[in-house]
């Protein structure tokens, strides 16, 4: 089942100004792969080695995945790629 | 600079002798000779409150007053509040009324509260907010603060 | 709204470190005493951005006393790392340059070199005898002229940053950040109404009243042993090995008390040169505390920002569009809170036509650090306000209006993901329904305003342990820093899981080597994540005493049931400590957690002010912070939460800012001329507590800390808009810029 995943507005120079696409993808890292095989550049902007792109959190269903690119993917989700922070 | 003072005070009721240099700071003195660090450096120039002591019961910025200075004279400090095991009302009462977060200034405002009490028993709120506005905290905004002091000089 | 179905959560208990915070005894940064220790200080730089030709440091060696002397050519050489240390992301030769100048200094007050010597004042008389040459710079204070095509570049390197796409030019734009949905264009078209204005903020600090302090040790076996004053020792350990490049594992951090920290004592500033200085004057400990001007100069502040909003609402107070820039100040480095800003600006609204444009750009001032609800007192201040205007140009409540567009479980926040179960209605109601808001307000000058306030909080990593006392109590190990009550808090969520009293629990902080990681206390997030770790080391010691007492009773463990602190089996009983003092192999548990279930704060602040019109005083008459706080594990540290976090939004609002002279050198850098609050610039702070139980903890639990600052420069604006007929556009609200603009707008145009 695909996922929902929004594209951030900086990037969608990359994909003609989609908004969303539809994926699939068993973990985030899945998901990134699939995106950049239909929109090439993408991983190298939401990616760095292994790791997602220090300072980029991936929010699934609204909570923030806290495997990074390992987080697994169960049922259809919608996924935003959003800057990540903490707080004081 | 080199030369030293013999300076010799009463501190907490103890008669206390210590040798200083003329530029160090009561301050300074009481955290670094002594090792009474419950009076803390916030500011250095007499703005936070957080070194207020007592010296012959008027409220002092430690840090505006030289070690030498405190020559023959009585110094109150908050490591002397508790007696015989038993906290002075106004720190029981901060306590009660969480009146410190972090901490820091406590001793600063637990010595300025005392120093009110001692000359004014039934403060208002407003004479109590004066009072304090030389001590800053940054945690609390206040009200607790306030609060702890009035109700110390209500049980008192 | 008091619930009942806890025994120990919901109290009021005395704070476990309470008598050594009243009696003088508790040990923070300054207070850290070894055998044979050295006092370090450091050389600042005059200007506010210079080259640095040279740095002669013989006559400073050569003083009688100095011990060591060291600049950033002590510090290892770390690449274009970009590493993400929990709190926040940052680049390590960034980093490392805000430590020691390498080879420029950005501000007035960089740190360009430490002397290490026998008592403070030699030290200090060293630092001054150090000889730098500069070859001075132009500088650039402000960040929209930093974007000015012909500003002074800071960091030739630097290239702007859009979520992971690089720029290819040079420029002072470290990080663009764009938040959009729906059609901006079509949206406006359906306003009725439509606001659009600017705003200004300025730079302030955090205003902890403890300066930093650290003491480090560079051992002969090459450990480093550091005590300081932090809000994260872990968060320590990972810069030290960073910035020293030598494995996290030699670093041993042990945290003493902090004497406030809101956001400002995450990042390390003294503790890596006290640990060069240490092992360079022959491994003896060396301490440096700041004096409060250093800290002014060299450590936090928060970003002074501009902002632009324009917001559109139908007739009938519908909110059909909102558009935002915001140019936040970072500082001389990388990392201003814009994007946290961009989240809360429109935090409060169901909002389906938005874009936020924010930009993090590099001035010469010092390099920023977090501030309780980082970016977030900039942000509403600008958004509170339009809307403020809105609600008085369609004539409709100012709660009423907020009441209608406030978002709820399910909408989407501006940068796309939807909201858990939140309280924003709840919190809205309580303050439409306070005695405050509808109290009559006689006088003149006087007027009363409110503001929404929209905070993320955080989850993060935590860790703690548990051992169970032959006399029944409970030791708890914990490494979060307790800031303001956490012991409190922690030890009452483990009294309540366990079933025992409060005053059964002992609860310690202690440092990397004394339990599992730990990020800081940040982001709101203690009471919820280390408080969930400790209800699992709850739940884990009652299994293992359950199994005790099966063992006791030798029945099968399913039989032995556990209920407020009594174990029982078929009619026999043992209470929690008759059991713990028959225990014949100790009961000891650990807990790591990452939860990722901290539901965001919403606040609702109402004031009336006072507004002196010869003067352009303010004086706050009546304060109410209202706010959803999930669940108040102890509601008088809660309460305090919402008073501080008012009190420093006040001082934002009213007074503080950093002052430069034209050439760029900061000039009010004592707490004389940089002017926080007293207590008698304040009333009491009334608080009212929403609990809207957060589903993402078991106690419900929701950060309290950081979203008090948010709402209180906006209210105050919209009250002052309210005695005076004029709106205020920038910050502080100082009596100056109040009279001026009181003054302007007398005067026909």
């Amino acid at each position: 089942m695909p996922h929902d995943v929004w594209i951030p507005p900086v990037h969608r120079d990359l994909t003609h100004g989609v908004e969303r696409v539809a994926v699939d993808g068993s973990t985030i890292g899945a998901v990134i792969e699939a995106l950049d095989a239909q929109f090439p550049g993408l991983a190298a902007r939401l990616t760095d080695g292994d790791r997602l792109r220090p300072g980029i959190a991936a929010a699934v269903n609204g909570v923030v995945a806290s495997r990074g690119l390992r987080q697994k993917l169960t049922d259809a989700s919608e996924i935003h790629f959003v800057p990540a922070m903490a707080g004081g | 600079m080199k030369s030293r003072v013999i300076v010799s005070t009463t501190i907490n009721g103890e008669p206390t002798e210590f040798l200083c240099e003329p530029r160090q700071s009561l301050l300074e003195v009481l955290r670094d000779v002594l090792g009474l660090t419950g009076a803390k450096e916030g500011c250095n120039n007499g703005n936070c409150g957080a070194c207020n002591v007592l010296m012959d019961g008027v409220l002092v910025n430690s840090c505006l007053v030289l070690g030498v200075e405190a020559e023959s004279h009585r110094i109150e400090t908050v490591e002397g509040l508790a007696v015989n095991g038993k906290l002075h009302p106004l720190q029981q009462k901060f306590l009660e009324h969480a009146a410190l977060q972090c901490g820091i200034c406590t001793p600063g405002f637990l010595l300025s509260a005392k120093a009110l009490l001692d000359h004014n028993p039934d403060p208002s709120e407003a004479e109590v907010r004066h009072w304090l506005a030389g001590n800053l905290c940054r945690c609390t905004g206040y009200d607790k603060i306030v609060r702890a002091v009035l109700d110390a000089a209500d049980s008192a | 709204m008091t619930s009942s179905q806890y025994k120990v959560i919901g109290s009021r208990p005395l704070r476990p470190d309470g008598v050594d915070k009243v009696t003088g005894r508790a040990v923070y940064g300054a207070d850290v005493k070894l055998p044979g220790m050295l006092h370090g200080k450091i050389l600042r730089s005059p200007h506010a951005h210079a080259r640095i030709v040279s740095i002669d440091v013989s006559a400073a060696q050569a003083l009688p006393g100095v011990r060591a002397v060291v600049t950033a050519r002590e510090l290892p050489s770390v690449g274009d790392t970009v590493t993400d240390l929990g709190e926040s992301v940052v680049n390590l030769r960034y980093m490392s340059n805000n430590i020691l100048a390498h080879d420029k200094v950005l501000y007035h007050g960089h740190a360009i070199a430490a002397v290490a010597a026998d008592n403070p004042h030699i030290a200090e008389e060293a630092a001054r005898l150090i000889k730098v040459t500069y070859e001075v710079l132009p500088h650039v204070l402000d960040g929209r002229a930093a974007m000015a095509a012909n500003a002074p570049i800071l960091l030739p390197d630097l290239r702007t940053n859009e979520l992971g796409k690089q720029g290819s030019s040079q420029t002072n734009v470290a990080e663009h950040i764009r938040h959009q949905r729906g059609d901006l264009a079509a949206g406006f078209a359906a306003a009725d109404v439509i606001v659009e204005r600017e705003f200004h903020t300025a730079t302030v600090h955090q205003g902890y009243v403890e300066p930093h302090a650290a003491v480090a040790l560079w051992n002969e076996d090459d450990q480093i042993l550091v005590w300081c004053s932090t809000q994260g020792s872990f968060g320590v350990q990972e810069q030290m090995a960073e910035l020293l490049q030598v494995p996290p594992s030699r670093v041993v951090v042990t945290p003493t008390e902090i004497g406030g920290g809101f956001g400002g004592k995450n990042s390390v500033y003294l503790e890596p040169v006290a640990a060069l200085l240490s092992r360079k004057a022959g491994h003896r400990p060396v301490k440096m505390t700041m004096t409060r001007a250093e800290v002014l100069f060299g450590t936090g502040p928060t970003s002074g920002s501009y902002i632009r909003v324009k917001m559109g609402a139908t007739r009938d107070g519908t909110l059909t569009a909102a558009e935002a820039e915001m140019i936040y100040e970072a500082g001389a480095f990388p990392g201003s809170p814009v994007g946290a800003g961009c989240g809360v600006l429109f935090g409060p609204y169901k909002l389906e036509n938005v874009q936020v444009d924010g930009y993090d750009v590099v001035v010469n001032r010092p390099k920023s650090a977090a501030y309780r609800a980082p970016g977030g007192t900039n942000a509403a201040f600008a958004a509170e306000a339009v809307v403020d205007e809105l609600t008085e140009k369609l004539g409709i409540d100012p709660i009423a209006f907020r009441l209608h567009n406030a978002v709820r479980e399910g909408d989407r926040r501006a940068d796309g993901p939807e909201l858990p179960r939140i309280g924003f209605i709840e919190t809205l109601e309580a303050a439409r329904d306070h005695a405050h808001y509808s109290a009559p307000l006689p006088g003149k000058q006087r007027g009363r305003g409110v503001a929404a306030g929209f905070w993320f909080n955080w989850g993060g990593k935590s860790s703690a342990s548990a051992s169970v006392n032959a006399d029944g109590t409970v030791n708890l190990v914990e490494g979060s820093t307790d800031i303001g009550g956490s012991r409190a808090s922690l030890a009452m969520q483990l009294a309540e899981t366990l079933g025992i009293p409060y005053a059964d629990i002992r609860p310690q902080v202690v440092g990397t080597a004394g339990v599992g990681y730990n990020e800081g206390t940040y982001g709101s997030r203690t009471t919820f994540s280390t408080g969930w770790a400790v209800y699992e080391l709850g739940k884990k010691i009652l299994d293992e005493m359950r199994q005790r007492a099966a063992t006791h009773w030798d029945v099968p463990v399913d039989g032995v049931t556990v209920q407020d602190g009594t174990f029982a089996h078929n009619g026999d009983s043992m209470s929690f400590r008759e059991l713990a003092g028959q225990l014949e192999v100790p009961v000891s548990v650990s807990a790591s957690v990452f939860p990722s279930g901290f539901g965001p704060s919403f606040a609702v602040h109402i004031v009336d002010v006072e507004v002196d019109v010869e003067t352009g005083k303010v004086e706050i008459l009546r304060y109410t912070a209202v706010q959803d706080v999930g669940k108040a594990i102890h509601p008088a540290y809660v309460e305090g939460q919402l008073q501080g976090g008012a009190a420093q939004g006040v001082g934002w609002a009213l007074n503080e800012e950093y002052v430069y002279d034209d050439k760029g050198r900061l000039v009010n850098a004592s707490l004389l001329d940089y002017r926080m609050p007293t207590a008698l610039d304040l009333p009491m702070i009334d608080t009212v507590l929403v609990e809207v139980a957060n589903p993402g903890h078991p106690y419900g639990v929701r950060g309290v800390g950081e979203v008090p600052i948010v709402p209180p420069a906006a209210a105050l604006a919209n009250a002052i808009y309210q005695a005076t007929g004029v709106r205020m556009t920038e910050l502080p609200m100082s009596p100056a810029r109040v009279s001026a603009a009181l003054l302007a707008a007398a005067v026909p145009a």
